[in-house]
């Protein structure tokens, strides 16, 4: 199904990967009612998976991506693909999340724009795309979507649901929501609810998108455009926020591309050079109107808002032990924000272990290897191989 | 550190089972992870090392990892049994105030540290050394104990502050409580135990 390593790429692709992987497609053919009171009559789920499910189906870990993620979270989906999945780095034979061991999936959220059912689809009401009609779907729509591909798959409960950063608040989710049905909760470099500030950049990224003469109001699948301006603009404002300036001053500093200052406005700078290319890239291999759903759900989320804005009382009812993680560079979900997690869980003496990793690379640390971290999932990982037996 | 496996014996003993318990400095949560499997203790470690937090997950505690000297403000009054510090008081910078702490999170709260009023480290210091003895082997520009005490300084404390000793342990190295610790605990005690209330008077 998943890891089968073909010929031709046996020389490029390393032993600790899962090989080259295939998405695969669930039609789910009933309705699904939203949280915003809309419902889809019908959608797709868009998946991957790595390892075997055993016969006891326990050994189960779903993965849940951030904003600009999808399910090609390890090995390579051909092999001439010059980069793996986004998660590559931690699952794998042998890696933290081990696929010797364990049965790993991660789906693309509703929504998204690699495969499920989003903008880019076809509304089968105008027989044209969605577009800026595809209602506005939230954190707790995509776990119910998920125990839905969980009950196609027959996994009634997962060892382990794990995320970083938007994929650390559904995994915080998953546990409210469906206590029984998870028990582990791994919350990496998340948040219990989004700041003014966060707020605020998701603000800005989408006026950049929405204010593109290209954007058509959400519409421009039909003028055949994409408004590349503006998530150009969106992805280098959301770049800066995923480095800290420690980072960002030991990759680049001030280096000139030229060495020199030429007194005019173009590409001078060589952080200036790599934020053009990182928003340039990522124009033709993300949706707008994704961006657009994906910042919304994150302004959304804030699971304690049903329970008197009191994020303890949320979690009262959760049955999972939960692991919490943190990176001390990150700002755009600083360590202060895993900490009114693990407030919380304390408050209502939930099991809860916290590491907050010494890392410079800011929020996109979560992402990058680093030994310190590694070990902390490596050993309890121990603990979620156990509850899998 | 060797003499935390003796002090799990007395600390266990004075311990009601299925307390909740905290552990501040819980290094690689031996102690805990002890607590949880023989008297269904239920709690939490404090530590800030990260080869401390791995080795406490791997002994299956639930461990948080922070420093202490910031006060334990992510924790509501009274919510613990007991919050236990050992062999860390000595270490601390803001010792006093980290008592008081482990006094308002826990209705009772357990301290263990070496006795800088022993024989051996007097006799050090009358022969014009910092000790460097088994219960202290840093020598006095590497040790990380900045705040040493002996047995009447830590009960002077507990006067002033208005902690009650619940119950005292001293013993030696090898926690052996021998009767001659009894007559002259300042001289002959090494590492001294203690159990502490804050005063219902001052709460």
């Amino acid at each position: 199904m998943s890891n089968s390593m073909s010929d031709s790429a046996q020389t490029t692709i390393p032993n600790d990967s899962v090989g080259i992987v295939s998405p695969q497609t669930h039609h789910f053919a009933q309705a699904i009612k939203l949280e915003c009171g809309i419902s889809l009559p019908e959608f797709d789920l868009i998946y991957e998976t790595y390892g075997e499910l055993n016969a006891k189906k326990s050994n189960a870990i779903l993965v849940c991506h951030a904003l600009s993620g999808d399910q090609h979270v390890a090995g390579y989906n051909s092999a001439d693909e010059k980069k793996p999945g986004w998660w590559d780095a931690y699952i794998g034979p042998g890696k933290p999340f081990d696929t010797n061991k364990f049965f790993i999936i991660c789906s693309n959220n509703l929504g998204g724009c690699k495969g499920s059912t989003g903008p880019m689809s076809t509304n089968p009401k105008t027989n044209k795309p969605y577009g800026r009609d595809f209602p506005i779907v939230t954190v707790k729509d995509w776990v119910y979507s998920q125990t839905l591909l969980a009950d196609v798959l027959g996994i009634k409960k997962f060892a382990a649901v794990i995320g970083g950063s938007l994929g650390g608040m559904q995994a915080l989710q998953w546990a409210i929501d469906y206590p029984e049905r998870l028990a582990h909760s791994i919350v990496i470099a998340a948040a219990p609810k989004l700041s003014a500030q966060n707020i605020g950049f998701n603000e800005v990224a989408r006026q950049a998108i929405s204010s593109d003469p290209d954007f058509h109001d959400g519409h421009y699948y039909e003028h055949n455009v994409i408004p590349r301006r503006g998530i150009k603009l969106a992805r280098m404002l959301g770049h800066i926020t995923y480095l800290s300036d420690e980072s960002m001053r030991a990759k680049f500093g001030r280096e000139l591309r030229e060495g020199k200052i030429n007194f005019n406005f173009d590409t001078e700078f060589q952080v200036e050079s790599y934020l053009r290319y990182q928003g340039e890239s990522f124009v033709d291999k993300f949706d707008a109107n994704t961006y657009l759903l994906m910042t919304k759900a994150l302004d959304y989320f804030d699971p304690a808002k049903d329970h008197n804005d009191n994020l303890a009382t949320a979690l009262d009812k959760t049955k999972a032990r939960f692991l919490v993680i943190a990176f001390t560079s990150d700002w755009r979900f600083a360590p202060e924000r895993s900490r009114e997690i693990v407030k919380a869980l304390l408050d209502t003496n939930k099991p809860v272990t916290y590491s907050e990793i010494t890392a410079h690379h800011g929020h996109d640390a979560f992402l990058i290897p680093n030994k310190d971290y590694q070990d902390v999932l490596y050993s309890y990982m121990k603990h979620v191989e156990a509850s899998a037996k | 550190m060797k003499p935390i496996r003796a002090e799990l014996r007395t600390i266990a003993s004075w311990i009601k089972p299925g307390s909740r318990v905290l552990d501040l400095g819980c290094g690689n949560g031996e102690l805990l992870s002890y607590l949880q499997e023989n008297y269904q203790v239920t709690g939490y470690g404090i530590e800030i090392e990260q080869n401390n937090i791995v080795a406490s997950i791997q002994n299956n505690i639930n461990v948080i990892q922070a420093d202490i000297e910031q006060g334990l403000t992510g924790f509501e009054d009274n919510s613990f049994d007991y919050v236990i510090m050992t062999q860390t008081l000595q270490a601390l910078r803001n010792t006093d105030e980290i008592l008081k702490e482990m006094l308002r999170v826990g209705r009772e709260g357990i301290v263990t540290f070496p006795n800088f009023g022993h024989w051996r480290s007097r006799l050090n210091i009358m022969l014009g050394h910092m000790p460097v003895t088994k219960a202290l082997p840093n020598t006095w520009y590497n040790t990380p104990n900045i705040h040493l005490c002996t047995i009447k300084d830590f009960e002077d404390l507990c006067t002033e502050k208005d902690f009650k000793i619940l119950q005292r342990s001293i013993v030696d190295r090898q926690h052996r409580n021998r009767t001659f610790n009894a007559f002259l605990p300042n001289l002959l005690g090494e590492i001294a135990l203690y159990r502490i209330q804050k005063s219902v008077t001052n709460p």
